[in-house]
């Protein structure tokens, strides 16, 4: 393999101005596919959710999900798109055996939604205006696995293996405008868009977005122009990005190689690039020598879809509000900056914060223990925050058992630990563990006596005046009631006893 | 005078993966050329008025509700494959050796 020259970001930054080009496709959670009635849920036996229609098998009639098309435009309206009036199908035809009937169904020059934009937001809070040209609907192709070569690569296989579970799943994508002006931010402003776009997608409802299990993929487009220059140059089209630091790799990385390639005089040539995770690089795959030619043609089994305008407008009263606005009223309403809302949601911690409030947690305290002693765990554990093993309102739970004096944040950490290790509800691990703070004045009382009579000489300092030694009794009683006692009431109760005002 | 070149039969051919002699070029392209006339002719007659279709019905919005229907088993889904393993279906080698 040649080792692909890269200048510095800053050189190539210094001399050229980035052009991005970003389409995500999107696998909506409808249960059943876009023209059959087979089966999406993931992890089924390979080939057991195919039939006729998905399987393009002769005399088989596709006919569209209602769900899917509903899902299109409410997505299409919450990029401010417009809706068509009247839209077709169209085949794709190309040769591949990812597609059993040998096309794929999408739109072509007749999209559902077109002419929109997103609003994304980088992390000092600047708002980059995105051009969104067109969202469309299309369908999955089925899974390949190849064989023979080194690693299940297609190179060197000596024969391939389909499932067509995935083949019809429907799709929406989504295809931005050419983003100009971002500067030596087009990296940053690729990843915020879309991770702006997938909290999107999941508040509305029409699909989890997970990247990682292939339900949203981005493909990077990129080229670059001299400074000043007013023509676009030839991009490059890496392909399957599937995370959104690798988005904002990927972009970062064809910055520095189409830059070294100009740089020396060469030509960027037109090709799809393949992108790894390990090292950040992209590799050549597919030459474009001409534009591809799919012969497109409107789909003749299917009719159009007309979207009733009293429908759409009845759609768009069910839109949520903009993840954008609602994380800005959030932060305002919690009273806390722009770099600590950054933190939330990095950690993934907005939902379960939400959830426990729900829950009657207040914000300050949701927030501290999914922040803190929550979000330590998920991190050592190597998972995501909402995969731990305790619900937001067993938080919640737990500051209200706080709130009412019952636990002091040591044994809450104690009950949440408890609750982590699936020993059931904060009260039962209260319980069996004996965990509540000590609030018997009588047994408390025999303690910060105890605590008295074996540290005389520091009762004697106390009583003198010193009354910072304080600090080493309440050490004593708390060690001796192993931390279940009200540090603050043990710290009265000794100086009442001492006779000494606090 | 609309019509077809052999250059775009034989580029047609090129996209369908379709192994063509000279003679079959030759001979395609003559009855393809037909064909396109006959269509061409049809264009001639449709007025201003009658906007082209892809629908034979003027239908719209024919949707499904968004219910599981029963699928195929494994094994009938496979049962027209010319080969199989794993329960998949088996192609041949897609990337030829470079």
């Amino acid at each position: 393999m040649t080792v692909t020259d890269l200048v510095s970001y800053e050189d190539a930054l210094a001399s050229y101005d980035p052009v991005m080009g970003l389409e995500v496709h999107v696998e909506l959670g409808t249960r059943t596919k876009m023209f059959c009635g087979c089966a999406t849920a993931p992890g089924a036996p390979a080939n057991s959710q195919t039939c006729p229609t998905c399987l393009g098998l002769p005399g088989s009639l596709p006919v569209v999900n209602a769900t899917a098309v509903e899902s299109a435009v409410r997505i299409g309206l919450a990029l401010n798109c417009s809706i068509a009036e009247w839209c077709r199908f169209a085949r794709k035809n190309y040769f591949y055996p990812d597609m059993p009937k040998n096309f794929q169904t999408s739109q072509y020059d007749e999209p559902i939604a077109f002419d929109g934009y997103l609003d994304v937001q980088l992390e000092d809070g600047e708002v980059f205006r995105v051009g969104i040209e067109r969202a469309h609907m299309e369908e999955d192709t089925g899974k390949s696995t190849h064989i023979g070569g080194a690693t299940g690569r297609i190179h060197g296989a000596s024969h391939s293996l389909l499932d067509y579970n995935r083949a019809g799943i429907p799709l929406i994508e989504i295809v931005t405008r050419p983003i100009t002006g971002a500067g030596e931010r087009a990296p940053e402003v690729a990843r915020a868009y879309v991770a702006e776009l997938r909290e999107l997608i999941r508040a509305l409802g029409v699909s989890e977005a997970r990247m990682e299990m292939g339900q949203m993929r981005c493909d990077v487009n990129l080229s670059l122009m001299p400074k000043g220059a007013q023509a676009f140059g030839t991009r490059s089209e890496t392909k399957n990005v599937n995370s959104l630091r690798s988005v904002e790799r990927a972009a970062r990385y064809e910055i520095q190689r189409h830059a070294a390639v100009l740089d020396g005089g060469g030509v960027i040539v037109q090709e799809t690039r393949h992108f790894h995770e390990d090292d950040g690089s992209t590799t050549a795959g597919r030459v474009k020598e001409e534009a591809e030619d799919y012969r497109y043609f409107p789909e003749p089994d299917l009719v159009p879809v007309a979207p009733d305008r009293a429908w759409v407008e009845e759609l768009r009263g069910t839109l949520p509000e903009p993840p954008r606005v609602r994380r800005n009223r959030l932060r305002e309403e919690w009273g806390i900056s722009e770099h600590e809302m950054q933190s939330v949601l990095n950690a993934g911690a907005l939902d379960p914060i939400l959830a426990s409030i729900a829950a009657g947690a207040p914000a300050d305290q949701a927030r501290k223990w999914w922040m803190g002693e929550l979000a330590r765990r998920a991190n050592e554990d190597g998972v995501e925050l909402s995969a731990l093993p305790i619900t937001p309102e067993q938080v919640a739970r737990v500051c209200a058992l706080v709130a009412e004096g019952s636990l002091n944040d040591k044994l809450a950490r104690q009950t949440i630990e408890g609750v982590l290790a699936g020993e059931g509800d904060p009260d039962r691990v209260v319980e069996a563990r004996g965990l509540k703070v000590v609030s018997d004045e009588g047994a408390l009382g025999t303690a910060v006596d105890e605590a008295i009579a074996g540290n005389q000489a520091i009762a004697d300092k106390i009583r003198g005046g010193k009354v910072a030694a304080a600090g080493a009794l309440v050490g004593a009683v708390m060690k001796a009631t192993r931390g279940q006692a009200d540090a603050a009431r043990v710290r009265e109760l000794i100086l009442e006893r001492l006779g000494v005002q606090g | 005078m609309p019509g077809i070149t052999r250059e775009e039969v034989a580029h047609l051919a090129k996209l369908a993966r379709l192994e063509l002699s000279a003679e079959e070029l030759e001979h395609f392209a003559g009855q393809l050329d037909d064909i396109i006339g006959a269509v061409a002719a049809v264009s001639e007659v449709a007025g201003e008025d009658v906007p082209p279709t892809s629908h034979p019905l003027p239908l719209t919005n024919v949707m499904r509700p968004d219910e599981v229907r029963p699928s195929l088993t494994p094994e009938q889904a496979l049962s027209g494959a010319p080969a199989q393993e794993q329960q998949r279906f088996k192609v041949p080698q897609i990337l030829g050796e470079e």
